[in-house]
């Protein structure tokens, strides 16, 4: 067994009896189960083909701490920035994978809505949580949702019940802050329920630069003619290491949109894993990266067709700088009997140095006969007959240079459907890419509108 | 200051091939030249030399523009000069908006002459005003640069640049090819309407009849890399009605330069 195995498994006999839902039977059981998996299965190495790029079991520390309780209550918004200013949302906070509350740690709403903990909806829920909870098969998934499962802490619980649209978004807040080695493993619950529809903005952030391993695993139930938008906003310091593991599950005619787009990162693995469950779902997959320095990110994403008559789309972008590099994994599986899949599948990324890496493999699995699959990537460099065009008309290098790779990845920041938010991207991509939005020392994403896009005076980094 | 451009004995090549053979020309302000010749001869060659295309290395010979060295000028620097190319193919630049581009060429060459950037209405209106100089449709403004552009639509947007940017010495390659009879009838009056007596203007064409619209006062004839004829308008005319083969001749018996 490694360190780290060991570390994990004193961490797990020291609090196995507090943590959450340990006082059920079938919960503990689940964790046991998971904790068992992994400590057979240890930490993925580069033996794994979805690993073989960047390794996490390289990169973790031999220390790593949990915080068994929850945060005394703080105003974690009040020194915390990611505000998405103006977007109107119902926002949950997390710090260090606990829900930061003043008063209720989970709210039943009049409609029937359930927000808030997921520690305590299986205190208070555990019917209805169970009915959801935990139903990946952990045999089948990567060993870090073993991880996550034995031990996770709290997260975000959802409910919305059948025949709800609910106006206002919801937003996740994830802040890590902590002093020495912290493991922080969040597990998030959503679950929305026929004929209803949601907006879920999730940002991931760090507040105070620490030695983390974060390992969220959210689990998402569409019923049928449900509908999700998922966004996901990942800005963290160089120093994290942060795996979001997200399986959705969907019903008849449900609908799902993810939109996940990562600015700064240490060390980030994204992995969507889509089950079509039934007919005529759809999934529609929306990614992008903008990396430089020494970060990597790795977009793992997995599609299964269980069904006829599914609809899934995978679009993902990114650019990578100085030596910075990208991985995009796309595996579509098509069950025998889902005739008439649509899927389709492309990736394109922009690599700006020679040392930048970027790689990217489609992964098809086509078992059914009738069926519509594409796939295409393409990793290149600027277009340099677009780069002289601008350039003749005045326009100096730097920014023509700019102008392209905002034209390159705004197209992203299109398929938001939130305004609000989607002129929010438009300004943090800008800034992104003009060197702006990088890590300081409290605050992460300056989500201020009142920065506008100024190509004179601005040096450019990306 | 009559004098804007003078090429002198400009040899240029393309991957070790030798494209332009000793080229002569001299462009005074208020002067409009016509440059014709068959296919492949080095036309748009020139012209790319001239906006500082770094594809082609110069061999031999000089550029004078506005008594400086064009080749200490970068791409960019020449444009803010007042050197303004009409490419033959524009390129596509897809999600860059013309008026995102024009706005941020337009602010740079006017940060380049001391001047401030101009506000949002500002140019706003200035738009507008150049719009219809080459009766360009609102729509067509809000897309991608030439992203799905029709030919002759690539060609208008071209001059709706040129119109914005107020250039001093324009050059425009083979802007009325593709244009159908009302278009080039639009184009060439939008490029008349740019003309003063400060500016001049290179047209390259393959047809006579652009140049019943934009009246040359030198047409040049360039063959084999070489301007080996100039005359007054009625060359064109000739040249339409000839061909070149007997440039083509009279070159090869070295009756020309
Ligand atoms: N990028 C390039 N690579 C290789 N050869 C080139 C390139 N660009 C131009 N050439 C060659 O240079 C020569 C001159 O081309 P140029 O485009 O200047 O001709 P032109 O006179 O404008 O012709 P046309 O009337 O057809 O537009 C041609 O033989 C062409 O094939
Ligand atoms: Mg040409």
């Amino acid at each position: 067994m490694k360190p780290f195995t060991q570390n994990i498994q004193s961490l797990y006999q020291a609090h196995k009896q507090e943590l959450a839902g340990s006082d059920q039977p079938q919960i503990a059981a689940k964790r046991e189960t998971a904790a068992n998996h992994f400590f057979q299965t240890e930490l993925p190495t580069r033996k794994y083909e979805t690993w073989r790029h960047h390794a996490i079991d390289e990169l973790v520390s031999e220390k790593y701490d949990i915080q068994t309780q929850p945060s005394p209550y703080q105003p974690v918004n009040e020194y915390f920035k990611c505000e998405l200013k103006n977007i109107n949302a119902n926002t949950y906070t997390f710090l260090n994978g606990w829900y930061v509350h003043e008063n209720s740690p989970l709210t039943v709403f009049d409609n029937g809505m359930i927000i808030g903990s997921l520690a305590e909806a299986l205190k208070s829920h555990p019917a209805l949580v169970s009915e959801y909870f935990a139903k990946q098969d952990i045999e089948k998934n990567d060993n870090l949702l073993s991880l996550n499962e034995a031990l996770f802490t709290d997260g975000l619980f959802v409910y919305i019940p059948d025949n709800l649209s609910v106006e206002i978004p919801i937003q996740l807040i994830s802040i890590v802050h902590c002093f020495s080695p912290l493991l922080v493993q969040q597990r998030n619950l959503i679950v929305i329920g026929k004929n209803s529809s949601l907006s879920l903005v999730q940002c991931d952030d760090s507040f105070k630069n620490c030695e983390s391993f974060i390992n969220n695993v959210t689990e998402i139930f569409l019923q049928q003619n449900a509908h999700l938008h998922y966004y996901k906003l990942e800005n963290k310091d160089e120093k994290s290491l942060l795996v979001n593991q997200v399986y959705v599950n969907q019903s008849e005619y449900s609908e799902f949109v993810a939109n996940t787009i990562t600015f700064n990162a240490g060390f980030v693995r994204n992995s969507m894993n889509v089950n079509l469950n039934e007919p005529e779902a759809t999934t529609k997959l929306y990614g992008l990266y903008l990396v430089d320095k020494e970060q990597y990110v790795d977009n793992q994403i997995f599609v299964r067709h269980f069904a006829p008559n599914c609809t899934s789309y995978q679009l993902y972008k990114g650019i990578a700088d100085d030596k910075a590099s990208a991985n995009f994994n796309g595996h579509i599986y098509v069950a025998p009997n889902a005739q008439q899949t649509n899927a389709y599948q492309s990736s394109k990324n922009i690599s700006l140095t020679d040392e930048a890496r970027i790689t990217t493999q489609p992964f098809l699995e086509i078992y059914a006969d009738d069926v519509k699959c594409s796939h295409g990537s393409t990793v290149g460099q600027l277009d340099e007959e677009a780069l002289y065009y601008l350039r003749s008309r005045g326009i100096c290098e730097r920014n023509a240079r700019r102008l392209l790779l905002f034209a390159f990845a705004n197209e992203m920041a299109e398929f938001v459907d939130i305004e609000s938010l989607r002129e929010r991207l438009n300004d943090m991509i800008r800034r992104r890419l003009s060197g702006e939005l990088t890590i300081c020392d409290n605050c992460r994403l300056h989500c201020s509108a009142e920065h506008h896009f100024s190509f004179e005076n601005i040096s450019i980094k990306l | 200051m009559l004098q804007m451009l003078e090429i002198n004995n400009l040899h240029v090549s393309i991957k070790g091939k030798e494209i332009l053979k000793g080229v002569n020309l001299k462009v005074n302000r208020g002067e409009v030249h016509a440059i014709m010749g068959p296919n492949g001869t080095g036309k748009s060659t020139l012209a790319s030399v001239i906006a500082g295309k770094e594809l082609f290395e110069v061999t031999e010979g000089t550029i004078t523009y506005k008594n400086k060295n064009l080749f200490d000028l970068s791409i960019e620097d020449r444009a803010r000069e007042g050197i303004f190319v009409g490419f033959q193919y524009p390129v596509e630049i897809p999600g860059v908006s013309i008026s995102n581009f024009m706005k941020t060429a337009l602010n740079e060459i006017r940060q380049y002459r001391g001047l401030p950037p101009l506000t949002a209405s500002e140019f706003l209106k200035l738009m507008e005003e150049k719009k219809k100089v080459v009766e360009l449709t609102a729509k067509l403004s809000n897309r991608s640069v030439n992203e799905g552009f029709s030919g002759g639509e690539k060609k208008k947007n071209e001059i709706f640049q040129m119109a914005m940017l107020e250039p001093e010495l324009s050059i425009l390659d083979e802007t009325d090819s593709g244009l159908d009879i009302d278009a080039l009838r639009i184009v060439a009056n939008g490029v008349n309407q740019l003309k003063t007596k400060e500016t001049a203007t290179i047209v390259i064409t393959h047809y006579q009849r652009l140049l019943d619209y934009i009246v040359p006062d030198v047409v040049h004839v360039l063959f084999d890399g070489k301007i080996v004829k100039s005359g007054p308008k009625e060359l064109a005319l000739e040249l339409e009605e000839k061909g070149y083969d007997w440039i083509k001749q009279e070159y090869e018996q070295g009756k020309l330069i």
